[in-house]
């Protein structure tokens, strides 16, 4: 932002200073008091490893679906695709599609066959016929770099809304809140456990859902239920017909063309290596309840951008993209600038709070997943080398939640006014990168060895991490992270095209190089195991 | 120390055998035949539609009904074309893959049972 659009920001502040922060606060404290007291509830059957961790698998595939819905749909996907499409038109619609078509990845390759396989954690599959030490260790490894980068996404996109929603501008102010998200999520996690945290989610989804379809109807009825009207409106607002052609955003040069092909590649083949989101799959108890989750998360969250649509032609159209880009909290603001257009205070209160409680459940989401990583798969199968008990496990996996939550809060203090969309689109090239070939590999190839899961989990990792280091989201441009210096020796803000088909060949060529063989007795089980659901299917009887 | 979910059962079965009986490469060969196919045409269908948008601005802004245009219209279909496959992926696998799957696991748990 240079010095022009942040006096036209003092000026508009003035003047978008809308809703009554007491009101705001008022709502998200009804829904954190009714969340706690669910939690506390769903804590009281706690008792082993798999409650936990798992919920006791005993969630159904609805109430998971609900859930998995919740986990994903963040606060990046709300806020930010409204404001993407109030700015950048159908660019920000372009996002959208390639968060859902993700979905068919884990639906048709991922999700059953890993309900079936594994038992808390990503890393349980994967070293399921592999060595498991140093396949344990890389992918806590990728699992813990996946989820601090969502988490300070989470945290930093926090803080953003605050100043809008709380009328707090402030850093310290900003920083006072981020520090009471992190305690009340880590208070959440602690007492919960994954049951605590599910509903957590299964309330923030419905609200969420619900809260967008009201608003999307109330949109529709200002044109008379003609989306084409909205369109038209949106057009007129914005003063070109562009805003609803592809291009605004990446059609600028063929190297931003390139960009948004990485982008793509990411968002298709992130979602099914999100550790957070595969950690879901195991709290249902047999896989065909977790086809049944996938099944109902993509009919919520395609539901859901359905609306998002709506809600950012809406808002481009009913408050301008000047307005919103001159409010508090930029681009985020769109949605909560049309709550109040739409509803008044009121309104803009329960959006504000359906918001923030996004962030609250999909921190909880992220920290239990990392907890259990390091616990079951760093802790219990590294360093204790398999003879941990379990409640040793879950103390070591309480302690980590601890470490995490301050991670987050002091990491969300010093990633504020960071770029949310750059951290969690370099959380899905992570994912996609180093997480997804491992999984599919180890799954569908028999040849598939040790070496090649850790040369394509280590390599994934590592090139889409350095290659991002040296991206103009780094440095080079008035936007990035780091001003005023220039290392961006890598022309893209993705490194999706590179990292991923990469770390797809080094899992080809490690296992074709690798002198050992693999357990064929285990890769054997693992197959039997994978698509007849043996041994799986009756934990629901525990 | 047991991988797979709470219960050790499966201890006793001689997997490698049971990978190469026909009714596991049949059940394999149902799984594989329809994921397959249907991942390699979803995926080329996603980037065909992403290569348009990137490449084919005009083609993309030509107006199907009022504002409503070309691009609109494929993201749309997109969305249509994710139900589907759900929806028919949800039907295969009731009417195809679960009575194998299951057929399998009954025998194999009685087996160990005995």
């Amino acid at each position: 932002m240079n010095i022009l659009t942040s006096s036209v920001l003092a000026a508009a502040a003035e003047s978008t200073k809308v809703g009554n922060p007491w009101v705001n606060i008022g709502i998200f404290g009804l829904f954190v008091g009714i969340t706690l007291i669910v939690v506390l509830k769903a804590s009281k059957n706690n008792k082993t490893a798999a409650d936990y961790y798992a919920g006791g698998r005993s969630f159904t595939g609805t109430q998971n679906g609900t859930a998995i819905a919740g986990d994903y749909l963040s606060a990046a996907s709300f806020l930010g695709i409204v404001g993407a499409i109030a700015i950048n038109g159908y660019d920000g619609f372009l996002y959208s599609i390639g968060f859902l078509v993700a979905w068919l990845v884990a639906l048709l390759l991922v999700a059953e066959l890993l309900r079936n396989t594994g038992k808390f954690t990503m890393a349980d599959v994967l070293s399921f016929r592999l060595r498991q030490r140093p396949v344990r260790i890389a992918a806590a490894i990728s699992t813990l770099a996946v989820c601090v980068f969502y988490l300070l996404a989470q945290m930093a996109g926090a803080g953003a809304l605050v100043s809008l929603l709380l009328g707090i501008d402030g850093k310290l102010g900003q920083s006072l809140v981020i520090v009471v998200v992190g305690a009340l999520m880590i208070m959440y996690v602690l007492i919960g456990g994954m049951k605590g945290t599910t509903w957590v989610q299964i309330i923030k989804a419905c609200l969420l859902i619900a809260g967008a379809f009201v608003m999307t109807i109330m949109v529709l009825a200002q044109f008379g239920f003609n989306f084409s009207a909205l369109l038209g409106a949106a057009v007129e607002s914005a003063g070109t017909p562009d805003i609803l052609n592809p291009g605004m955003q990446y059609g600028k040069s063929e190297t931003s063309k390139i960009d948004f092909i990485s982008l793509a590649l990411a968002l298709v083949l992130g979602t099914a290596g999100l550790p957070h989101v595969l950690m879901r799959f195991y709290t249902v108890p047999t896989a065909k309840e977790a086809r049944k989750s996938v099944v109902w998360a993509i009919w919520l969250i395609g539901g859901f951008y359905l609306f998002t649509l709506v809600l950012g032609y809406g808002a481009g159209a009913l408050i301008g993209a000047d307005k919103i880009k001159a409010a508090p909290g930029g681009v985020n603001s769109a949605a909560p600038l049309l709550a109040f257009e739409l509803g008044g205070p009121l309104l803009l209160g329960l959006i504000s709070a359906v918001a923030f409680a996004t962030i609250l459940a999909v921190v909880a989401g992220l920290t239990i997943t990392a907890a259990a990583s390091f616990a079951h798969d760093v802790y219990a199968s590294v360093i204790a080398k398999g003879k941990s008990t379990p409640e040793k496990e879950m103390k070591v996996a309480r302690r980590t939640v601890i470490v995490i939550g301050i991670f987050a809060i002091v990491g969300g203090i010093g990633a504020q006014g960071q770029n949310v969309a750059f951290l969690v689109a370099l959380a899905f090239a992570v994912a996609a990168s180093a997480n997804l070939p491992t999984i599919l590999y180890s799954l569908f190839w028999k040849k598939f060895t040790t070496q090649g899961a850790v040369w394509s989990m280590v390599g994934g990792l590592a090139s889409a991490i350095i290659l991002i280091v040296f991206s103009p989201v780094m440095s080079g441009l008035p936007t990035s992270m780091i001003v005023g210096a220039d290392f961006s020796i890598f022309p893209l803000s993705n490194p999706g095209i590179v990292s991923i088909p990469l770390a797809f060949f080094l899992g080809w060529l490690g296992s074709v190089l690798d002198k050992n063989t693999e357990d064929p007795i285990k890769s054997a089980e693992m197959e039997v195991r994978s698509l007849t659901g043996i041994g799986a299917e009756k934990a629901v009887d525990h | 120390m047991s991988t797979t979910p709470e219960s050790d059962i499966g201890s006793g079965i001689d997997f490698q055998h049971e990978q190469d009986s026909a009714e596991f490469t049949e059940l394999r060969k149902t799984h594989r035949s329809f994921v397959f196919p249907m991942a390699v045409i979803f995926l080329l269908w996603y980037f065909a539609y992403v290569l348009l948008a990137d490449y084919a601005h005009e083609f993309m802004s030509i107006k199907v009904w009022g504002n409503f245009n070309m691009g609109l219209l494929l993201g749309l279909l997109q969305f249509v074309s994710t139900f589907g496959i759900t929806a028919a992926y949800v039907s295969y696998s009731n009417r195809k893959i679960d009575p194998k799957a299951t057929a399998i696991r009954t025998r194999l748990e009685a087996q160990e049972g005995e």
